[in-house]
């Protein structure tokens, strides 16, 4: 046992190592290493959803564009009138000092983390109690509402969009915002990979996969689902916040359907990423978000114009060919890998009933 | 927010005609839905986009310039060609599979649709002009386009049609005998392989009737199909399955409720206030549905 405890040390610290050194290695694709890291934690937190908990949902991109909308409100109304600041379309009239930029989005994301936790708790009760279908089409007309209704909103920009307030000018070098934010969302990937992992060892994740296997039987075995379900939608709500707020000040500009609510991308992409890496393991939505960001990364430019078709069929053919993910696949190819024990008779006479 | 309308008698009768008219091409989509909700189990998140592809096949023969009412013959007959062959390589897949699969296969489906649409036809707003003009009620205060009630018209028509097939047809009894028991007709010889494809082609086909009288009604543009798979989405729940006057209320229903929601919000809240509408059916749905539960405990 104790080898095996070796062995992840050695890896978790060797991938600690790697992000640490990862911006200065390759410093040309900071921004990009950013995405990853945002994109790893919008996908391990939409397995906690649809992987562990059995509730598919559309709608976790609700949480990840108030989240962006919040960080940034906040970085402005601390110091400025949000209104002015809107109007003029930022950057010209108010100027951030570098202290009041770094205050303001510490307090952004503060605000961005428990605001969202806090809509997930209280909608949590009307929506969870949802079934399957209705309840992944229910969650798509959230997220889909929430960017019509902020599109119309005039004190954050309404259709014409907010812009972030650019990372302040004192600051000369130009690598700092890029380390910064890439930094940022590191830290968050390790906070969310910690936590995640902690409900994987806990007694938590039993129940959310019972709740998954049978939710009636769970009810009836005197599990309280209800508080459970919300409970672990709250824990989403506070990482995709958190991963919006952060997305919000790297990208520079919000847009209430390009880019905050963008259940287009964003939205399509967190259900793909850990379907595609297997859903309900701890290293499925990694190694799915990673291949994926990889995937898209190098063939959007190839392609460009035909990437959304290229995503659809993508889509398609992960979801009908190989909807168990990676995970999955490995785990039937190598079951000894996961710890599972297999009798070889049973294997045997299983493959010639087959 | 603005009240203005509950002052003005004659904008709400504007608004109640506009709001049934508009209700009952969306009760005619939202029946194809239902039919292979019904039949085969699939919740089919690119309804919206084979109508505005419908659409676009109507808006095709108005730029050649044939009238683009006879879309209403043509549209349909291209469109179930194109439901069979999206039956033929994804759909017959995904409908025996879990529910949330058939909802992701049929999100892809409704990207790519969205993305080719968007190359062949470009991102502009554009509407097929069908010359029918308006015609004026009390005093010229209210005003209908004839287009409107013409789409009204053969809508209906055609709904009635498809009841009447459903009802004596052979393929209409093997498609409701699948509906009931998929085994046990199989059993007795349908081929429901065949059905299945049928079913999702003669939706298809709904879907391009609606597309080519939303394209001299209404506007079309590759990314907004969405809203109506969601619009026929509620009107199937509100509805339920295979109940067809409920449909056309329901239809009906929420068109007035999206007319009036226009004037009371804004325009710009118009599709804010239909998803908003959804999750509101879905969650009193779930409370009136969690009572019964608890009365029967």
């Amino acid at each position: 046992m104790g080898n095996i405890k070796q062995k992840d040390l050695i890896l978790y610290s060797g991938l600690i190592i790697l992000g640490l050194a990862a911006p200065y290695l390759f410093s040309a694709f900071k921004v990009q290493l950013t995405y990853l890291c945002v994109l790893i934690v919008l996908a391990m937190t939409w397995n906690l959803q649809g992987g562990e908990m059995g509730y598919n949902t559309f709608g976790n991109i609700l949480f990840y564009g108030l989240g962006m909308y919040l960080t940034a409100s906040v970085q402005v109304g601390m110091f400025f009138p949000l209104a002015e600041w809107t109007e003029s379309g930022g950057e010209k009239t108010f100027v951030h000092t570098t202290a009041q930029y770094f205050q303001g989005i510490g307090v952004g994301l503060l605000v961005a983390a428990i605001v969202p936790a806090i809509v997930a708790g209280a909608i949590g009760y009307a929506i969870l109690g949802l079934r399957g279908h209705y309840f992944a089409i229910c969650t798509l007309g959230l997220g889909i509402a929430a960017g019509e209704i902020a599109g119309g909103i005039e004190i954050i920009g309404a259709g014409q969009g907010f812009t972030t307030p650019p990372f302040p000018a004192e600051i000369v070098d130009n690598e700092a915002r890029g380390k910064f934010f890439y930094f940022l969302s590191f830290a968050l990937l390790i906070g969310t990979f910690v936590f995640v992992k902690y409900i994987y060892g806990s007694r938590f994740r039993l129940i959310l996969n019972a709740i998954r296997d049978n939710e009636d039987k769970a009810e009836a075995m005197g599990i309280q689902t209800m508080k459970y379900k919300i409970t672990g939608w709250m824990c989403s709500a506070f990482f995709c916040g958190l991963a919006g707020g952060i997305m919000g000040g790297l990208i520079g500009y919000i847009d209430s359907t390009d880019v905050a609510f963008d259940g287009r991308e964003m939205g399509v992409f967190m259900v793909l990423m850990a379907i595609l890496g297997g859903k309900g393991t701890l290293w499925g939505p990694v190694i799915g978000a990673t291949l994926f960001h990889f995937f898209k990364e190098g063939l959007w430019t190839f392609i460009l114009g035909w990437q959304y078709v290229a995503l659809g069929v993508l889509i398609v053919v992960i979801v009908v060919y190989f909807p168990e993910g990676l995970m999955g696949w490995l785990r039937e190819k190598y079951p000894e890998r996961f710890g599972e024990v297999i009798d070889e008779k049973d294997r045997k006479a299983q493959v010639e009933l087959k | 927010m603005d009240f203005l309308i509950f002052k003005a008698p004659m904008l709400m009768v504007q608004a109640s005609l506009d709001g049934i008219l508009l209700g009952i091409l969306f009760a005619l989509i939202a029946y194809g839905m239902a039919l292979q909700w019904g039949v085969m189990n699939i919740i089919n998140i690119a309804q919206g986009d084979l109508v505005i592809l419908g659409g676009y096949i109507a808006y095709t023969m108005y730029l050649a310039g044939i009238h683009p009412a006879w879309g209403v013959i043509v549209s349909p007959i291209i469109m179930y060609f194109v439901g069979v062959l999206l039956y033929k390589l994804v759909i017959n897949k995904v409908v025996d599979r879990d529910l949330f699969i058939s909802i992701l296969a049929t999100f892809g489906i409704a990207i790519v649709f969205q993305q080719l649409m968007n190359f062949v036809f470009g991102a502009d707003v554009v509407v097929a002009q069908s010359e029918y003009g308006t015609t004026m009620l009390f005093d010229n205060s209210v005003t209908l386009p004839n287009s409107k009630i013409f789409s009204a018209f053969i809508s209906v028509l055609y709904a009635v049609a498809l009841v009447v097939y459903m009802k004596k047809s052979r393929l209409g009894r093997a498609i409701r005998a699948t509906a009931q028991n998929a085994r046990a007709a199989k059993i007795l010889g349908v081929d429901t392989e065949k059905v299945y494809a049928a079913t999702f082609g003669i939706n298809a086909a709904l879907c391009g009737i609606a597309g080519a009288l939303i394209s001299i009604t209404l506007t079309l543009h590759p990314y907004v199909g969405l809203p109506y798979t969601v619009r026929s989405f509620m009107i199937v729940i509100v509805a339920g399955l295979g109940n067809l006057p409920a449909v056309a209320i329901s239809g009906m229903g929420l068109g007035l409720f999206e007319e009036f929601a226009d004037y009371i919000l804004g325009t710009e809240f118009r599709i804010g206030a239909v998803f908003m509408l959804l999750v509101f059916i879905l969650v009193y749905r779930r409370f009136k549905l969690s009572k019964k539960r608890e009365y029967l405990k």
